[in-house]
């Protein structure tokens, strides 16, 4: 499940002056001018304990040496850049870095293509199917995720696992008992499957209503002017549409980039240890698992770097959308 | 040219139909197996559909001895508590920011924005030492005040969208006919937004009740499970020993259905025009 995306349309637009208002703010009743302040401050407070004191805390501590000797009461030390020297010039956070923006590139590329398909489809197709096809869709949509993910444990199950009989049911092939979470390679495609199928319908159902929004007239002038199939797609529907996929693309990659609670629960069902890890247990399994929690947050803090630099490029797109 | 483009619609109508039976097919095994007793799951050739199945799956969830029931309180708690505290706070920021000008107003939207990109999977070891810190690791109130931080910045710009959409001219025209700002406000403003503020609400719930990252983080002893954490634990293999799937799946349809009945329910919503005709009429 995933959320809505919101465009801070307005950004820089305040409330209109309400009609009693003064146009000088200083000239209102203090209590008046206060009012607005009451009103943000527990927003504040909340955000200030839920998200700026552990922010502060990571941005302190990943300079810090801060192991198990410092959850028992030893003072931790200032070492500069030593966490994230530790960390980049070893092998193995580049190892899961580079696995895990792979695996964010590969999921994040099949769910685009697969969503523009079934929005294409949804288009092209009369209102009965398409309408099965959409309550289809918004059901996987609404799955919790960790029932997803038991649902597909149940299907991948190498006794009594669906997939394995389908697939020994082909002539010769003998998949009974097959463990589909032991080979990494085989365990990183199964939690790739499941995660497309899960982010699909929010991809398609979104191109699917920006399709939607693309005039007759438009459509009309370009077949008068001889585009048919591929040259309309390419030529007219998609570039018109171009704003929209940019921004799904922009956040499937962030989504697929933190990825943690599928992955979590994949290791859960049978394979624990670094050689399933992305980025987010291994983050986990540095602090939480190890103790070292300098290095985590170390490790934290680069994790927040690149996906504030992807989520950047998305608030700048809509901006732009906005203008 | 005609018949072409029909014969291409049929074929694409089923094509529909068959991509809508693979995404939903997870969905339906889930509650198909979820009828089916232990010696058809185990058996080797599937069984597609429930005839003769039975309830007995769901009541051994229920009974008490798995753990369900405790994890159901534990859930309903924090999701309680967290969503009518965020409602509250989200509420009246989105007030300020919509029907007030102040300074550092714009400030403060950038930081509303700004809070959505973090990463909540970059912050766990923080917030796990903060709230250990707190001692306050497997309680309810350690779990609550993450998740209103995790919600309040979503919910406030959701709401802030509809506080915005309900005309500061109405309220101005109830106070010309006599009522104080307050007045008019509850009278007028309030019940416009009450389809918003359920909609907000409910995706706050939503995002709360699904969040498995953050509570298996938080609340890592057996008693003190949410729902998500208690499916988990219930579908791993144990040393005693296999997976009941049946029993799983019905955990399942527990944990999915009443998520995606509510999810429907926003759907509709969101589509629908909040105080389309409230000006006009």
């Amino acid at each position: 499940m995933t959320s809505p995306v919101t465009a801070p349309s307005d950004l820089d637009a305040p409330p209109p002056l309400a009609a009693d208002e003064p146009r000088t703010p200083s000239k209102r009743p203090l209590s008046r001018r206060l009012i607005p302040y009451f009103l943000v401050i527990p927003a504040l407070i909340t955000l200030l304990v839920g998200m700026g004191y552990p922010v502060g805390w990571q941005i302190l501590n990943s300079f810090r040496e801060y192991g198990l000797a410092q959850q028992f009461g030893q003072a931790p030390e200032w070492v500069g850049l030593d966490n994230y020297i530790g960390l980049l010039t070893g092998s193995e956070f580049w190892t899961v870095l580079i696995r895990s923006v792979v695996f964010m590139g590969a999921t994040a590329l099949a769910t685009m293509i697969i969503g523009i398909g079934l929005a294409l489809l949804m288009k092209a197709i009369p209102t009965v199917p398409r309408i099965i096809l959409q309550i289809s869709m918004l059901l996987a949509w609404a799955m919790p995720i960790v029932a997803q993910m038991t649902v597909w444990n149940w299907l991948i199950d190498d006794r009594n696992g669906v997939l394995n009989w389908a697939l020994s049911q082909l002539p010769g092939v003998d998949f009974i008992g097959h463990d589909w979470l032991q080979n990494p390679l085989s365990f990183f495609a199964i939690a790739s499957i499941i995660i497309t199928w899960a982010s699909v319908p929010f991809v398609a159902l979104s191109v699917y209503a920006g399709l939607t929004q693309v005039s007759e007239e438009v459509v009309e002038a370009a077949q008068l002017d001889g585009a048919h199939g591929l040259s309309m797609l390419r030529r007219i529907t998609l570039p018109i549409i171009r704003p929209v996929l940019v921004i799904l693309l922009l956040l499937q990659m962030i989504w697929d980039l933190r990825v943690y609670a599928q992955i979590q629960l994949l290791q859960g069902f049978g394979a624990a240890g670094i050689r399933y890890d992305l980025l987010g247990t291994y983050v986990y399994g540095l602090g939480v698992g190890q103790g070292k929690f300098g290095v985590a947050a170390a490790a934290a803090m680069i994790v927040m770097i690149f996906t504030i630099g992807l989520s950047w490029f998305y608030v700048r797109e809509l901006l732009k959308e906005d203008d | 040219m005609k018949t072409k483009a029909s014969t291409g619609r049929r074929v694409g109508a089923v094509v529909a139909i068959i991509l809508a039976v693979m995404w939903a097919f997870p969905v339906y095994w889930m509650i198909n197996s979820s009828f089916l007793p232990a010696s058809k799951i185990t058996s080797l050739t599937p069984t597609w559909v429930p005839f003769g199945g039975s309830w007995d799956n769901y009541k051994a969830v229920l009974d008490g001895s798995t753990g369900f029931g405790a994890a159901m309180r534990i859930s309903l708690s924090v999701t309680a508590i967290a969503l009518v505290i965020c409602i509250v706070v989200a509420f009246l920021g989105a007030l300020a920011v919509s029907r007030f000008r102040f300074k550092g107003r714009k400030s403060f939207v950038l930081a509303v924005i700004l809070v959505q990109m973090l990463p909540a999977e970059a912050m766990f070891i923080a917030q796990y030492k903060m709230i250990a810190g707190l001692n306050l690791l497997n309680t309810i109130a350690g779990l609550s005040i993450i998740y209103v931080a995790m919600v309040v910045p979503f919910t406030l710009w959701m709401l802030r969208g509809f506080v915005a959409g309900v005309p500061a001219d109405l309220e101005e025209a109830a106070m010309i006919d006599g009522c104080t700002r307050f007045q008019a406000f509850m009278r007028i403003t309030f019940p416009l937004l009450a389809p918003g503020l359920v909609a907000s609400g409910v995706y706050a719930f939503l995002q709360v009740w699904n969040e498995f990252a953050l509570a298996s983080v938080l609340m890592t002893s057996e008693s003190s499970e949410t729902l998500p954490l208690w499916l988990r634990g219930f579908s791993e293999p144990t040393q005693f020993g296999a997976v009941q799937w049946g029993q799983v799946m019905a955990g399942s349809v527990l944990v999915a259905v009443p998520v995606i009945v509510f999810f429907m329910i926003v759907q509709n919503r969101m589509t629908s025009g909040m105080v389309g005709g409230a000006v006009k009429g």
